[in-house]
């Protein structure tokens, strides 16, 4: 009775020698994958629709409609009060895409919070995302890189670990891309800049702030739309796969 | 079932108890301490828990920026209002000498101020930005008197926790909570830039609330009120706003 509830012959599927030991993907990078996933759908779907009620961006403190934008987008507004030149005015979606918005960011810090104290407990960071030591030079990157246009075959290491590109690329995203965002969101918040009034003034203005959100936004998509079309090309179901179960499969598909 | 799956099984159990019990702890914490927005429910609720109660927490006293004058915006933008009622077009046809401010509710002494009796409690100017929530801001400077002033004169009960404030279009009214209420900078103004308020920006009479977006300072100010619930009031979501998908609290 005791001895099977200690003891089994079976041996689990995880731990069965046709799959790796180690897993592709550990459980809590696949869980804050997901998580941030679905926190950036929402967060680019209501940060859009926010944009639509006032498509114009500005420079230092403050910027409305009277005052010389930096740039326009050329779209028509949710607000009759914007000069777009459209004769137009589109449906004001603003109130609950500003609730989604700040949800869906609480959503990506904590996940955020979560995955960074993992993976610096774990190792994760130093040893799946620092570039390894014979990787840390401009040939090795560029070498990758000439692969990669080539669309040459992946050498076998990279279904099991990450090249110096992808390494340089998820830390630039984790580390610059992701505070950046929360820090020039945060810096358009009254409340918050009124107790840290640095963290403004140190960008230029609210209105600077509002922009460079726009422009980091904007980086961040490129990475995820990049990143899509690498995972596609390095084959999609087994990549899914990894990133789902954890567990990578031997042979590579291709599409 | 083996026994990895099982250990497994029985730590994932735990673990999704300790954080039910968890969120349950935090729930009881937070209505004790005043942490949930009138809005807090529905499937945004969380995230309006969230801003407000790191905002009680974290940031409960700290002021809203200030600018030096040479930052005034020469071009401050009046956002569009609905044309004047005739009531209104009466009052500012006299002068806007018969403007009433009634501040009643939890109060010892309700009582009607005109805008002559707050010209003598004592005057603030801050200069201060408007920060709207589609994205556009501007700075002015703004001349009044502080909101607590006017809650220490008619005596606003200890039992009160938030002012519902109403403007004179029907469907125009907010509410803070007492903190907020009760922050210097909150200010009935009467001035802007050296001047009356003009009626585009709020004129007479506008409660300006600079910790937040520009929304939470409704225009045309007529009554202030005192409550221990805004479950009174409208959908009892806190203010007009929510019913309309916007946040009670307007601080991010």
């Amino acid at each position: 009775m005791l001895g099977a509830l200690c003891y089994s012959p079976h041996v689990s599927a995880a731990g069965s020698p046709q799959n790796s030991p180690t897993p592709r993907h550990g459980a809590v990078v696949r869980v804050t994958h997901w998580l941030t996933v679905i926190a950036f759908f929402a967060l680019l779907i209501t940060g859009g629709e926010i944009v639509i009620s006032h498509p114009r961006f500005y420079w230092g403190e403050v910027g409305n409609s009277l005052t010389q934008p930096l740039f326009t987008l050329h779209i028509p507004s949710s607000r009759a009060t914007v000069p777009t030149g459209y004769n137009y005015v589109m449906p004001d979606q603003n109130g609950w895409s500003r609730a989604l918005h700040f949800q869906a960011a609480w959503l990506v810090v904590l996940t955020g919070l979560v995955y960074g104290i993992a993976g610096f407990w774990t190792g994760h960071f130093r040893r799946d995302l620092v570039p390894r030591r014979g990787q840390r030079t401009w040939h090795a990157f560029r070498g990758v890189m000439g692969k990669t246009f080539r669309r040459g075959p992946p050498d076998a290491a990279e279904a099991r670990s990450y090249n110096v590109v992808q390494r340089a690329t998820y830390l630039i995203v984790i580390f610059v891309l992701f505070p950046l965002v929360i820090w020039t969101g945060l810096a358009m918040s009254p409340a918050f800049t009124g107790a840290f009034p640095l963290t403004v003034i140190a960008l230029g203005g609210r209105q600077s702030a509002r922009t460079l959100h726009f422009f980091i936004s904007g980086a961040l998509l490129l990475f995820v739309v990049v990143h899509v079309a690498m995972v596609y090309l390095a084959g999609f179901k087994s990549r899914m796969r990894a990133m789902i179960t954890g567990r990578a499969i031997a042979e590579e598909e291709r599409p | 079932m083996s026994p990895m799956s099982r250990r497994k099984f029985l730590r994932a159990g735990l673990a999704a108890t300790a954080g039910v019990a968890g969120i349950a702890a935090a729930d009881r914490l937070a209505h004790r301490y005043g942490l949930i927005p009138p809005d807090g429910g529905g499937i945004y609720g969380p995230g309006e828990t969230l801003n407000y109660a790191a905002q009680r927490l974290l940031t409960p006293h700290a002021p809203a920026r200030e600018f030096p004058r040479s930052m005034i915006s020469k071009t401050p933008f009046a956002n569009a209002v609905a044309p004047q009622s005739d009531a209104f077009k009466q009052l500012q046809a006299g002068g806007f000498a018969d403007w009433k401010l009634t501040v009643d509710g939890m109060v010892t002494r309700p009582t009607e101020f005109s805008l002559a009796d707050l010209k003598h409690f004592p005057v603030r100017r801050q200069i201060t930005e408007v920060a709207c929530e589609e994205g556009w801001s501007y700075i002015a400077e703004w001349i009044g008197t502080p909101l607590q002033g006017i809650l220490h004169e008619v005596g606003v009960l200890p039992q009160a926790r938030y002012i519902a404030y109403f403007s004179i279009y029907p469907d125009w009214w907010d509410s803070l909570d007492m903190s907020e209420a009760l922050h210097p900078q909150t200010l009935l103004t009467l001035g802007m830039n050296d001047g009356d308020l003009p009626v585009s920006f709020g004129g007479p009479l506008r409660l300006r609330v600079p910790r937040q977006l520009g929304y939470k300072s409704v225009k045309y100010i007529t009554r202030l009120t005192a409550t221990d619930s805004m479950k009174k009031f409208g959908k009892g979501l806190g203010s007009v706003e929510p019913e309309y998908g916007y946040a009670w609290w307007a601080g991010i």
